[in-house]
């Protein structure tokens, strides 16, 4: 076995050893061990993408988030405005009534009053009227023989009259 | 893997190397003198030992002799052999673990046996022999032709019969190691695949295991099979990938001490790239045979063109071979040559030989490390450059003239 002779029996053996391993091995594990990467790889560069399309559907999910929230604070504003206008329009208008409301309670009051007074009146001067015919029917009904028992008589129909 | 004898006495040949090998410490006198020395000292050491070792033959043999230290480990062998030592007997004893024999000769059939009947080339079994350097010189044989450790057949008289053809097809501690390292890988790697199959790994994180292979497998797919294949990478990918695997188990596993060096051989390298040469040669299609025989380029320079192109076919795959061996090999002889170190200066001299043991050792974790990242390298350049040149064979026409301009 010379250092550079190729011994025939060691150039058998490495030849079925190399057919033999390289069979087995290309039959069981490469394919399997070349699968399992390329799955792995394709795999991990599909959660990549996913991650990244996810990323910027996030990214645009905040975004509208964000301006939703931008309008909906800008409503709430516009509607606790609108509130307060209502508000001070509702007051002002009560205010409004209710002055309107008063002087017409007023006018009508004085109005009940007067009509009052005039019933009052009218019913005084009916009174008046009546007593003054009674008085004088009285009056004439007595002969009356003096001037004096005359002013006596009135003076008593008059003070009847005042404590009526 | 080593053989250490204690045996302590002058070595004169290296004792006489001593400040040629320190020299360039003094010519350098910077930070790094002491690595270059060191590594000059190795290199210079093992290739003074190639060729001391004729000069020596006469020599005790009690000496240490690196030579046969690195070269009974970088060589293939019938048994795993750890360590030899003197017996009370007085012979010597070697710890081994003995490895099946399976011969073939035409005349005389199968035999198979383990090789503990040999003692250690002491005896012949069944009309077979065990080469051993001394046998060698005894029959005068062809050193060329017949190496240490080769199985040989004998007549009844216990004389060589060079006539009888052996076809040695041995379960040699190479092939052993090969088998359990590539039990180990198809094993992983089926454990892996389960898990991938019941979608761990898929669904959820990868665990364990998965995560040591997970980025070696993905590597290769992503930057050997994509850029050189482009689309048809899926149909070649097994292929890159049990080539990758087969070289790099093997790589790391004859790195553990007291393995064998099954990358480091040529058989081994020869085999891969006869495979990936065939590989190669099946992907082509018509417009790399055009481009070897009628090559674009003036009608004059042709003649040169076409030989030079046909050539390169092979030059391919034989790069690939020879970049793989001589790189382990590499790597083995240097971290042994820097074990032996310490003991060819302690034969010289026990004091230099302990000294020496520090630095000899640090420099060996230092390649220890590099040679990981060589196993993992070598490996990827077997791959990597069987992609390439599966990819220049079925190349497109466009892409080439692309290429030209």
């Amino acid at each position: 076995m010379n250092l550079l002779t190729p011994a025939f029996g060691l150039l058998l053996w490495t030849l079925l050893a190399f057919l033999i391993v390289f069979f087995i091995l290309k039959k069981f594990a490469w394919p399997a061990i070349i699968k399992g990467l390329k799955d792995r790889q394709q795999s991990i560069a599909d959660s990549l993408a996913t991650a990244e399309k996810i990323k910027i559907e996030m990214a645009q999910m905040t975004n509208e988030h964000e301006a939703l929230l931008a309008r909906a604070r800008e409503e709430r504003a516009q509607l606790l405005k609108e509130a307060r206008e209502t508000k001070e329009k509702i007051i002002n208008e009560s205010k409004e009534q209710a002055k309107i409301e008063a002087n017409k309670i007023v006018i009508e009051a004085q109005a009940a009053i007067n009509t009052q007074k005039m019933a009052a009146l009218t019913e005084v001067k009916n009174q008046v009227g009546k007593l003054v015919i009674e008085v004088s029917e009285k009056v004439l009904r007595r002969e009356l023989g003096n001037k004096e028992a005359q002013e006596t008589y009135i003076k008593g129909l008059v003070e009847e009259v005042k404590l009526n | 893997m080593l053989i250490f004898h204690f045996p302590f006495s002058p070595f004169l040949e290296v004792f006489h190397l001593c400040p040629l090998i320190f020299a360039p410490n003094f010519r350098n006198g910077m930070i790094s003198g002491p690595v270059k020395c060191l590594l000059v000292a190795a290199f210079s050491l093992f290739s003074t030992f190639i060729f001391a070792q004729d000069g020596q033959q006469k020599e005790p043999k009690k000496l240490f002799d690196a030579n046969e230290v690195i070269f009974g480990h970088i060589m293939d062998a019938h048994e795993f052999h750890f360590f030899s030592y003197k017996g009370n007997d007085g012979e010597e004893h070697h710890a081994t673990i003995p490895l099946p024999v399976i011969l073939y000769s035409p005349r005389r059939g199968f035999s198979m046996f383990m090789s503990s009947e040999f003692h250690h080339g002491k005896h012949n079994y069944s009309g077979y022999s065990l080469l051993t350097s001394e046998k060698i010189v005894e029959w005068k044989l062809n050193p060329k032709k017949y190496n240490i450790g080769q199985v040989v057949a004998v007549k009844e008289n216990g004389e060589i019969d060079a006539a009888v053809k052996v076809y040695d097809v041995s379960l040699t501690r190479n092939v052993v190691q090969m088998i359990i390292a590539l039990s180990l890988l198809v094993w992983i790697m089926l454990a892996i695949a389960k898990r991938y199959n019941k979608g761990e790994g898929v669904a959820s994180a990868p665990k364990g295991v998965q995560n040591l292979f997970e980025p070696v497998i993905t590597f290769v797919r992503d930057d050997v099979a994509k850029p050189n294949l482009g689309n048809k990478y899926e149909k070649y990918l097994p292929y890159l990938l049990t080539i990758f695997f087969f070289i790099l188990i093997n790589n790391l596993v004859g790195l553990i001490p007291g393995t064998a060096n099954v990358t480091g051989n040529i058989a081994f390298t020869m085999l891969l790239a006869l495979i990936s040469f065939i590989v190669i040669m099946f992907s082509s299609n018509k417009h790399f045979w055009k481009h070897i025989f009628w090559p674009p380029v003036p009608h004059g320079v042709k003649p040169i063109f076409i030989p030079v192109e046909i050539l390169g076919i092979f030059t391919k795959p034989f790069a690939l071979m020879i970049r793989l061996f001589a790189n382990m090999l590499a790597g083995h002889i240097i971290i042994l040559s820097l074990v032996s170190l310490i003991f060819i200066l302690g034969a010289a001299n026990k004091i230099v030989g302990y000294a020496v043991s520090p630095f000899s050792i640090a420099f060996v974790v230092f390649i220890y490390f590099i040679e990981i990242l060589v196993a993992f390298l070598q490996a990827y350049i077997f791959a990597m450059l069987t992609a390439v040149f599966i990819g220049q064979a079925y190349e497109s026409e466009h892409h080439e003239e692309k290429m030209h301009i």
